[in-house]
């Protein structure tokens, strides 16, 4: 058999083709290294909004009229006949008149802002603080307490209850 | 059409003849001379702005005499003329239309007619009647003689925040005092104490003031049993606990005003914490010791421990809630947290008076588990905070290659 | 075997793409007219990009302002509670905020730079007259772009600010009072004025500005960039250009990494603002409390309301604020016609007249803008 020599075009690189060579390949290697990294960003951005698209637990944001957690069933089966429920910044109080009406107010006593209560026993809401109290309609009635409390509106739906702001 | 001129002309002078030919009429002359001779703040000038005179009551009617006259003479000498009454007098004097229920309903059914029986149950009435003592109040000493205005006017002596300095007019000089061997440092106290603040410098008028826990016109200390009456009034949570708590019985039986005890009357103090416990400057040590064979000294040192812990974690959850709120984020739901432990120490602080430390339990038990879950979300907000940032820097880093890589593709492709 | 010879896989990918195109399409001889575009190279090279930096902002703006449109609700009941929603609630919501509102204020900063940087290189003058009238038409959608939207969170800042703004529409004689009724939905403002800029923000603005924006562009690459009057007085052989294609585009592409990076920098570590342009969500609106002690408008309204606050309540015959918006009205159809009205750059020559008209005007705005803030 006939040794193969090595012909003309199958030469090993000479030094100048070799340049020639790594240039190819250095870009070869940015080219790759924009790819991965155009791929980075597209995932750093995509993440962020693949999260954003997806709603929090909380779905609905509103404020000047909120759907209480529970329904008349609980106020009545609670024992002071009241409950309090948030209402945006507020603290509200929801109360089962004997009339058998549902009434809610601002539970922040106007005098100095204590957490006032609805009391059976006297049929008026009452603040333990200073003992100031408030008739069912929210009128301040006796103690230091200058102003009425705040009055909400109730709508019942079924068995949903939904407060919200007095006309403002 | 001059005739019809004339006519009106003499109609007019007809009309207004009254008015012209007597001067006198409708003028009081004690005012108009009295004005004459007066300062500016005199008696004459001053009673135009007097409730009495606004309703229609002039100067005769409390000194008698004819107020038509304006010959000093003349008035001294007519029918029905007093004068200024005796020091002594004032009370029966005033009360004379002021007692009278059938006359006052006439000019003001609202207000009370038994100030004088209440005036002569108190210290300054039974003085006055029985020792003769020129010195004590009267009417006029509080609501003045003759610039008297409507206790719900700002500008009356009798409005809440006026009240101090018209009790403290006598209480306050030492002088005057002196042989009464009272003390006369109450208005100073009360002005310094959390009332005082309240009412004078907060504007709370609710706030209470001489006359809420001394009576008005029947003014005196309260008694030493009456006094949880007096602070139960607005303290109702405060008094009703401590009436079914051990210290009740035990104060009366030493004969120790409840509440004053341990809280003073007159420079009432933001109580606080520190308060609690058998050391030195401790309220409690002031009765107890701390080898007393009782519960007391255990319930003491359990009361102290809850307090310090509660406030240890409601102060920690605060730092830490304002830790996250100065970084950025978002912390109304924490801030509403907040408040509850703040009313949960309220309601704490109030269940001292029980002078029980098994009934604080619950309350503390209800704080620490708010305070713990505050701090918890609290936390959460600070990592979110770090969170952030670190996503920052990565994506940051990750540009920043890239734009490298591109610079570089820039710089091999040439101009 | 058969042995690529033209290159990598992936060239020959990109390649039967094409041809996938052209056949159908016909656009060679589009691609082959644009792949010999270029861009002329000299010293003010720079601000060749300032108007694709304009244009990567706005396309942040649309970006984010869709993801916001999920959870945005309009009205006075709810916009308010929506958005303090987004910033607490949504995951991520605080950065699409933040960087809906930063590359607000990056994109106006950026259409003024784009904007004196082309007066003052005279690129509006001919052929390119009807560029510069379209970018001074996007310019004026912009401003109203920024106005539609700062009301929309419903806060006290926004309130007043829009109160104060629409009530200065009165000032215009016959048709002021109609005006400023159409513009807020009724006498005052209210959720009414909400709906209504909500639509213009969200509906008619990027139609409007999207159809402007699209002829603009057009214009542009019809006729290349424009060249500086110096530059084009050189001999041929010394002028310098590079291909738009890829050159300037990875050129272009490069500038907004790094505007993206300084975005996101400010988007997190800013996310309310900083200095004088803040925006904290602050307090719900409240039509009933008193106006806070200090109301400013935007800071890129700040030098026409300066000047508004400056001009005396009386001048001649007519109000001070009837004066102030016709001078400035003026002075902007002016400046939108400098490309017809300044000769000289029709005729190739450099006008020390409008150039120095332009650093009047520079200065002026900038003067209005600092003693808007530091004037209390």
């Amino acid at each position: 058999m006939k040794p193969r020599t090595p012909s003309a075009n199958e030469r090993p690189a000479e030094p100048e083709y070799q340049g020639k060579q790594n240039d190819i390949s250095r870009r070869t290697f940015l080219d790759r290294f924009m790819v991965v990294g155009s791929l980075g960003l597209l995932a750093a951005v995509l993440y962020p909004v693949y999260r954003f698209l997806v709603p929090p637990k909380s779905v609905e944001a509103n404020v000047s009229q909120v759907k209480l957690p529970f329904g008349r069933k609980e106020i009545d089966a609670d024992p002071h006949k009241a409950k309090t429920f948030r209402f945006g910044k507020q603290l509200g109080i929801i109360l089962l008149a004997p009339t058998g009406e549902l009434r809610a107010f601002s539970a922040a006593c106007t005098h100095l802002d204590c957490i006032v209560q609805y009391r059976l026993d006297m049929g008026l809401l009452w603040c333990a603080c200073h003992n100031g109290r408030y008739d069912l309609t929210g009128k301040n009635i006796a103690g230091p307490p200058p102003r009425p409390l705040e009055k909400f509106v109730v709508n019942e739906e079924g068995a949903d209850i939904f407060v919200s702001k007095g006309n403002v | 059409m001059r005739v019809p001129v004339k006519i009106i002309l003499c109609l007019f002078i007809w009309a207004i003849m009254p008015a012209v030919a007597r001067p006198d009429a409708g003028t009081n002359q004690c005012i108009s001379c009295h004005q004459e001779i007066e300062s500016e703040d005199g008696p004459a000038h001053v009673f135009v702005r007097d409730i009495h005179f606004q309703k229609g009551l002039g100067c005769q009617d409390c000194h008698g005499g004819n107020p038509a006259l304006d010959d000093m003479e003349a008035v001294r000498t007519s029918t029905g003329y007093r004068g200024v009454p005796d020091r002594l007098a004032i009370p029966e004097f005033c009360a004379r239309c002021h007692g009278d229920a059938g006359f006052m309903h006439e000019h003001n059914p609202s207000l009370p007619v038994d100030q004088l029986s209440k005036y002569k149950t108190s210290v300054h009435g039974m003085r006055l009647l029985q020792h003769k003592d020129r010195k004590v109040a009267t009417c006029v000493s509080c609501h003045t003689s003759h610039r008297i205005a409507d206790a719900r006017m700002p500008y009356s002596t009798t409005y809440p925040t006026n009240l101090p300095s018209t009790c403290g007019a006598c209480h306050s000089n030492q002088s005057y005092m002196a042989e009464y061997g009272i003390p006369t440092d109450q208005e100073a106290k009360y002005r310094e104490s959390v009332h005082g603040k309240a009412l004078l410098v907060k504007k709370d008028n609710s706030a209470p003031v001489c006359n809420d826990c001394h009576g008005n016109h029947g003014a005196a200390p309260p008694g030493a049993s009456s006094l949880s009456a007096v602070c139960g009034m607005c303290h109702a949570v405060e008094a009703h606990l401590y009436d079914l708590s051990p210290h009740k019985v035990a104060f009366q039986q030493q004969g120790l005003p409840m509440c004053e005890t341990c809280h003073s009357n007159h420079d009432i103090e933001k109580p606080s914490d520190s308060l609690i416990g058998l050391g030195a400057n401790q309220l409690c040590a002031n009765c107890h010791n701390p080898d007393d064979q009782n519960s007391a000294p255990r319930q003491i040192d359990s009361v102290r421990v809850y307090l310090a812990r509660i406030t240890a974690a409601a102060d920690s959850a605060v730092r830490q809630v304002r830790e996250a709120g100065v970084k950025g984020m978002m912390i109304t739901d924490e801030e509403f947290t907040l408040k509850e432990i703040d009313q949960n120490r309220i309601q704490i602080r109030s269940s001292i008076h029980a002078f029980s430390a098994d009934s604080l339990v619950p309350y503390v038990k209800d704080g620490m588990t708010k305070s713990m879950t505050v701090k918890t979300e609290a936390a959460a907000l600070i990592n979110e905070y770090y969170f952030r940032r670190w996503g920052l820097g990565i994506s940051s880093i990750i540009i920043t290659l890239l734009a490298l890589a591109l610079f570089l593709k820039i710089r091999s492709i040439g101009k | 075997m058969k042995v690529a010879s033209s290159g990598s896989p992936k060239k020959q990918l990109g390649n039967r793409v094409y041809d996938w195109i052209d056949g159908r399409f016909n656009i060679r001889g589009l691609t082959t007219y644009m792949s010999h575009k270029v861009v002329p190279v000299h010293g003010h090279s720079a601000f060749y990009y300032f108007g694709g930096l304009t244009l990567f902002f706005f396309l942040m703006q649309v970006a984010t302002g869709i993801l916001l449109l999920m959870y945005y609700r309009p009205g006075a009941d709810s916009a308010y509670e929506s958005v303090r929603f987004i910033i607490s609630d949504v995951s991520f919501g605080w950065l699409v905020r933040a960087l809906h509102s930063w590359s607000a204020n990056l994109m106006i900063l950026m259409a003024f730079l784009h904007m004196f940087t082309v007066y003052f290189t005279q690129a509006y003058r001919k052929p390119r007259e009807m560029t510069w009238l379209t970018g001074a038409g996007l310019l004026g959608l912009v401003l109203i772009f920024g106005f539609s939207g700062y009301l929309l969170p419903w806060n006290e800042l926004s309130f007043f600010a829009t109160r104060v703004g629409t009530g200065m529409v009165r000032s215009i004689p016959i048709l002021g009072d109609y005006l400023m009724v159409v513009l807020r939905g009724g006498e005052e403002v209210t959720g009414a004025t909400i709906g209504r800029f909500f639509g213009l923000h969200v509906a008619i603005m990027p139609a409007l500005f999207s159809m402007l924006l699209a002829v603009h562009l057009l214009f542009v690459q019809r006729q290349g960039m424009s060249e500086p009057l110096s530059w084009q007085a050189k001999e041929t052989q010394s002028k310098r250009f590079m291909n738009f294609f890829p050159n300037f585009i990875y050129r272009d592409l490069l500038l907004w990494l790094v505007a993206l990076n300084v975005l996101a920098l400010l988007a997190v570590l800013f996310p309310d603002g900083v200095g004088v342009v803040h925006w904290p969500l602050g307090d719900k609106a409240d039509p009933f409390s008193p106006p806070p002690e200090v109301i400013r408008p935007e800071w890129y309204f700040m030098f026409a309301f300066q000047t508004l606050k400056l001009i005396p309540g009386r001048v001649l015959f007519m109000e001070g604020e009837l004066f102030g918006v016709l001078v400035l009205s003026a002075g902007g159809i002016i400046w939108a016609l400098v490309p017809f009205l300044d000769r000289a750059s029709q005729h190739g020559r450099l006008s020390r007249l409008w150039v120095g008209f332009g650093v009047v005007v520079v200065t002026f705005i900038i003067v209005m803008t600092i003693l808007g803030y530091v004037i209390k």
